[in-house]
């Protein structure tokens, strides 16, 4: 399996670390909703073809990456930075979070 | 001349003798043969015992799908049970001994076996042995019984037990179009690629580049198909951009088009070259692939079709067009296609006599018809074979009139005096590598055969893997693949001409003939058509149980021969059409791989040594050192004569009584900077950090998202926006990614940078009441008293000329001091220290002192720290700060990490006066027959030279309520039981004052 990282180009599998489901929602920093944290913590989706996951080039530059992955046949469709282009920065400070 | 080897033809070198012994008796064979070729050119016809019945079994094929010829080579004490004898190619000194028989090949006393071939039938080992309901060998203990003999009956070759001495590598390939298969097809496709530039690899199984071009006898552009097979090889090894791998075997196809590959670099040699590795491991990345691997003949499945001396057709074709063996003086033939005819022929040409051609089908095509005059053979069409005669060779068939419309056979059994039956049951697809990939085959009616599936990933079929059988298909085909995956459109020049023998490339659909006796489906693990029927009678009839109820096609040849007429039988007892019985997918590896090449240069001590600068001059003076995780440090600094604990004992004594230094440079060291670093800190740390001034440490506490404690270690402010975070020796790595992870996903506003400089930074830890003098005695630039260098204050200066920098910190709970200097100045800025600590009785002291230090103050580690315990169960939820949100401080409160009957940190001290030891448990009341409960276990444990007791941490259930009871170190593992009394875990100078000073 290959995943081509945005800085390094198309590099074997073993450079890099799952870091999980990239789906999941962190919960606001100061939220006491325990299902929420709880779907957060321990809940994984499983689904049979598209993935989003979590990469991170640990082997390479270290950045972590969104890469959407087929879980049958390991086909890996898109790659991007994790950081995004900070729109997740723009959310977070839309709605307050610290 | 050997008895069975022709005057001429092939593709030996007669001139070329090599000597080589089978079962320790001599034989001489020619450069160029097989072990297989070469003890059938000596008339050998014995190979082996069947696996189960231990019948005596023959060479069925001439390749690597090979299921009976199965041998152990021994090169030295090193054997290597399992290979096929047709894949062995003879060398000098070649040691082979055949297998699974007692006491010799010829003479087996398990024979016997086959007499009692009902009680070795499919299913056997789930059902037969559940013994009687009563007496001595009831239920299960019948199976033990028997288990012994039959687990000496059955089986395949014994394993070697000396080391491997031969040397296996591993290589990583790119291309733009791997050709697996090097038959016609694969030398167009290879050809046809290369013209275009691309960068092309053709890997080939066998020896020798070309196929079925080596033994078909046709002819390509007017010259023998052999020869022209060999031109094209030879004009591909002049390209550049071709790269010709010949034995070597392409075993597996994964995601992302990378294909595994084992090549057999020296096996054939009598000792390898200078630098060769036995085997190749090829891990190839493939922009395109062409699966030219050809396709398998499959046996017909009837009485007596095991018997040595059976062969399949175009194996006999292979023995005498390549090797110039005949496989039999009087040969007949048995098929249901017309491919065979060509086979006889050929056996015509090279000496044999050809005594009948039996054939299923009622009518046959004139052109075939000539072809059988031309053997002069007596032609028997809708016949069966219906049984084999002889013993360790066969003496005679014997035939039948047959029906294919009913499957029923009439009128008198004749007898044929052979010593030779060829047969062939249509052909087989090579499709392995295409359903390793995922798609499922289809069934091809007309061929009567699985179809590749459709390519889900880039490759393209080429030649009889496609199911076309024909060479004029396979080079047309050949070409067309070889463009199309180079990326090609024009057909330059002409394709090359076939001449070759006629026949319909769709075969009859018989696949067994139904008369007494055994009939093999699957020879190597002794597989009946009987069997398949019984498995169908007890229920098993998805393929999928079939399999595993029998064992059909779980051999070391992976079912390559028997699973088709297999599924056919199966098929025909269900009353369905083949296609609906389905078949299964095949999975890596291809054929067999050696676990040495797996392993390749993996193996032995792969782990990398973390060295401290420091590291030369602790084993210069004495340091017995010790491996933690990747690292390695000082244990103790021994005297001549001490024990371990004697060692630690004095080192942590003196460290209290004066002053001990310790190298901490292994702890995982970051930097922390940018705007938002404090803010970060904050967020990451249970307990604040955007409050410490500049030139402060603090320690520090991280929890996981979970709630449970992460790590935990001092993070230094050296300016606003610049932090050093260290972390524990082995959590240095997972710290860094946790802040990494939040940085990018979770958290992308902030603006922080976090490095690691674990490595950029020596530590050492200096500490113990004359600390501070010896620092006054060598450190310059600055003041280290109380007040320039209060508690958990960092001051810069240097030591003998190099810049430090030394924060009053302290893990021993002396007064005491990390000094840290740029890494290529530790051993400078440590001799200095040494040097300055003389005077004042400086001692060096190892992890066992700093451990035993640790344990008397209560510090908790990654021992206590073990992704179970929370801040509570650890007394540390002082630390949780309740004016902000941290990483896990949602979680941390959840029920069951709140209620009672947790297990808590808590001190032992022994009252028996004996040590205590990690890992054991604790219970409230001992008795050592009958163990109660367990109420918690030891943790960390050490002989305390500031208590004068053996001492322990524990994790004991409700421990801080149990403080002052007693309880008992249960420990049956090392026979060790006593009284302990639980106490608080800061056993020494709990309010602090001696670091304090
Ligand atoms: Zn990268």
């Amino acid at each position: 399996m290959l995943i081509t990282c945005p800085y390094c180009g198309p590099r074997d599998v073993i450079e890099f670390t799952y870091q999980g489901d990239g789906n999941r929602e962190r919960p606001q920093p100061a939220s006491q909703n325990l299902d929420a944290w709880n779907a957060y913590v321990y809940n994984r989706l499983n689904p049979a073809g598209d993935h989003n996951e979590i990469w991170q080039h640990s082997g390479g530059c270290r950045a972590h990456l969104r890469v959407v992955r087929n879980t049958l046949t390991h086909e890996v469709s898109s790659v991007a930075f994790a950081r995004g282009d900070h729109k997740s920065a723009a959310r977070h400070k839309a709605e307050g979070k610290p | 001349m050997s008895p069975r080897r022709t005057d001429a033809g092939g593709r030996i070198d007669r001139l070329r003798t090599i000597r080589f012994t089978f079962d320790g008796a001599p034989y001489i064979g020619h450069a160029g043969d097989t072990l297989a070729s070469a003890l059938l050119a000596n008339g050998v016809t014995l190979f082996g015992r069947s696996f189960k019945y231990h019948r005596p079994r023959g060479v069925l094929t001439s390749g690597v799908e090979e299921p009976n010829a199965l041998v152990t080579v021994l090169r030295g004490e090193v054997r290597e049970p399992n290979i096929a004898a047709t894949m062995v190619e003879i060398y000098d000194g070649l040691t082979a001994v055949s297998q699974n028989r007692f006491p010799s090949l010829s003479w087996d006393l398990s024979a016997a076996n086959q007499l009692g071939g009902k009680l070795l039938s499919a299913g056997f080992y789930y059902k037969t042995f559940m013994g009687p309901a009563i007496g001595p060998l009831k239920g299960t203990r019948f199976w033990m019984f028997c288990e012994h003999f039959i687990r000496r009956a059955a089986g395949l070759g014994r394993a070697g037990i000396a080391a491997d001495t031969a040397r296996y590598e591993r290589m990583n390939a790119f291309c733009d179009v791997l050709v697996v298969g090097s038959g016609p097809a694969g030398l167009m496709a290879a050809r046809a690629a290369a013209d275009q530039g691309a960068r092309v690899i053709l890997s080939e199984l066998e020896p020798h580049f070309g196929g079925s071009a080596n033994w078909s006898g046709e002819t390509i552009d007017g010259m023998p198909a052999a020869d022209w097979a060999a031109r094209a090889a030879g004009q591909l090894e002049g390209y550049d951009n071709v790269r010709l791998l010949p034995r070597t075997t392409v075993w597996g196809y994964y995601d992302g088009n990378t294909l595994a590959a084992l090549e057999r670099v020296t096996d054939h040699k009598e000792r390898p070259g200078k630098g060769e590795p036995r085997h190749r491991y090829w891990t190839i990345r493939a922009k395109s692939v062409v699966l030219a691997t050809g396709s398998f003949e499959r046996p017909l499945v009837f009485p007596g079709n095991d018997r040595p001396g059976v062969m399949l057709a175009h194996a006999a074709e292979r023995y005498a067009n390549e090797y110039g063996v005949l496989p039999g003086n009087r040969i007949a033939l048995f098929t249901n296609n017309d491919s065979a005819y060509r086979c006889a022929l050929a056996l015509k040409k090279a000496g044999a006599a050809i005594v009948a051609i039996v054939d299923v089908r009622p009518e046959l095509s004139s052109e075939i018809r000539e072809l059988a005059d031309e053997v002069e053979a007596k032609n028997l069409s809708a016949h069966a074979v219906v049984a084999t005669e002889g013993g360790k060779a066969l003496a005679g068939i014997k035939v039948q009139r047959f029906d294919m419309v009913n499957g029923a056979l009439a009128g008198d059994r004749r007898s044929i005096q052979a010593d030779c039956l060829l047969m062939s049951g249509g052909w087989s697809p090579t499709i392995h590598l295409a359903s390793q990939d995922g798609a499922k085959a289809e069934w091809n009616a007309a061929r009567q055969a699985f179809l590749p599936p459709n390519a889900t990933q880039r490759w393209i079929g080429a030649g009889a893997f496609t199911g076309s059988f024909s060479t004029a298909e396979a080079i047309a085909e050949g070409r067309a693949a070889g463009l199309s995956a180079a990326g090609g459109t024009g057909t330059p020049a002409a394709l090359p001409v076939v001449e070759a023998a006629p026949g319909d490339p769709d075969p009859a659909p018989v696949f067994e003939i139904k008369a007494d006796g055994k009939s093999f489906v699957d020879f190597q693990h002794d597989v009946t058509a009987e069997d398949v029927r019984l498995a169908h009678r007890e229920g098993f009839i998805s393929v999928e149980h079939l399999k595993r109820y029998t064992t059909l096609g779980m051999a070391t040849d992976q079912g390559k021969s028997s699973n088709i007429p297999g599924h056919a039988i199966m098929a025909e007892a269900l009353g369905k059409p083949i296609p609906e019985v389905g078949t299964t997918r095949f999975r890596p590896p291809f054929s067999a791989v050696s676990i040495g090449s797996l392993a390749a240069e993996r193996f032995g001590d792969l782990r990398p040594e973390r060295l401290t600068p420091m590291h030369d001059w602790h084993v210069a003076n004495g340091a017995t050192m010790y491996s933690a995780g990747l690292w390695y440090r000082p244990m103790i600094y021994g005297h001549a004569g001490e024990t371990i604990e004697q060692a630690y004992v004095r080192e942590a004594k003196a460290t209290r009584e004066s002053a001990g230094i310790v190298d901490v440079s292994t702890l995982g060291k970051i930097a922390v900077q940018g705007p938002d670093a404090a803010e970060f800190l904050d967020r990451v740390y249970t307990n604040m950090f955007s409050t410490l001034a500049v030139g402060k440490a603090r320690y520090g506490l991280m929890l996981r998202e979970d709630g449970l404690a992460f790590d935990d270690g001092t993070t230094w402010r050296l300016g606003e926006q610049d932090f050093l975070m260290t972390t524990t020796t082995a959590n240095a790595g997972k710290v860094m990614q946790h802040l990494e992870y939040f940085l990018d996903v979770i958290w992308p506003e902030l603006k922080v940078h976090v490095t690691s400089v674990t490595d950029q930074w020596a530590g050492a830890a200096i500490g113990g009441p004359k600390a501070r003098a010896i620092l006054a005695a060598c450190v310059t630039g600055t003041a280290v008293d109380n007040a320039a260098l209060p508690f958990m204050g960092i001051v810069h200066g240097k030591i003998s000329g190099v810049s430090v920098m030394i924060c009053r910190l302290s893990f021993s709970g002396e007064m005491a001091f990390e000094v840290y200097s740029g890494a290529g100045y530790g051993t400078h800025v440590w001799e200095a220290l040494i040097e300055a600590g003389k005077p004042f009785g400086l001692v060096t002291y190892g992890l066992e002192a700093l451990g035993t230090m640790r344990i008397e103050k209560g510090h908790v580690t990654g021992a206590e720290i073990d992704g179970r315990t929370t801040a509570r169960d650890l007394h540390l939820d002082w630390m949780l700060s309740k004016k902000k949100p941290f990483i896990g401080s949602a979680m941390m409160d959840r029920e069951g990490l709140i209620a009672p009957g947790r297990l808590e940190l808590v001190g032992l001290i022994s009252l028996y006066n004996q040590p205590l030891n990690g890992g054991a448990h604790i219970v409230e009341a001992l008795d050592e027959a009958n163990p109660h409960d367990s109420i918690g276990h030891i943790t960390a444990c050490c002989y305390s030279p500031a208590l004068g007791k053996y001492i322990a941490l524990a994790l004991v259930k409700d421990g801080k309520a149990r403080r002052g009871t007693r309880a008992h170190i249960s420990d049956p593992l090392r026979n060790r039981f006593g009284p302990v009394e639980i106490v608080s875990n800061h056993f020494f100078d709990p309010d602090g004052s001696r670091m304090h000073g």
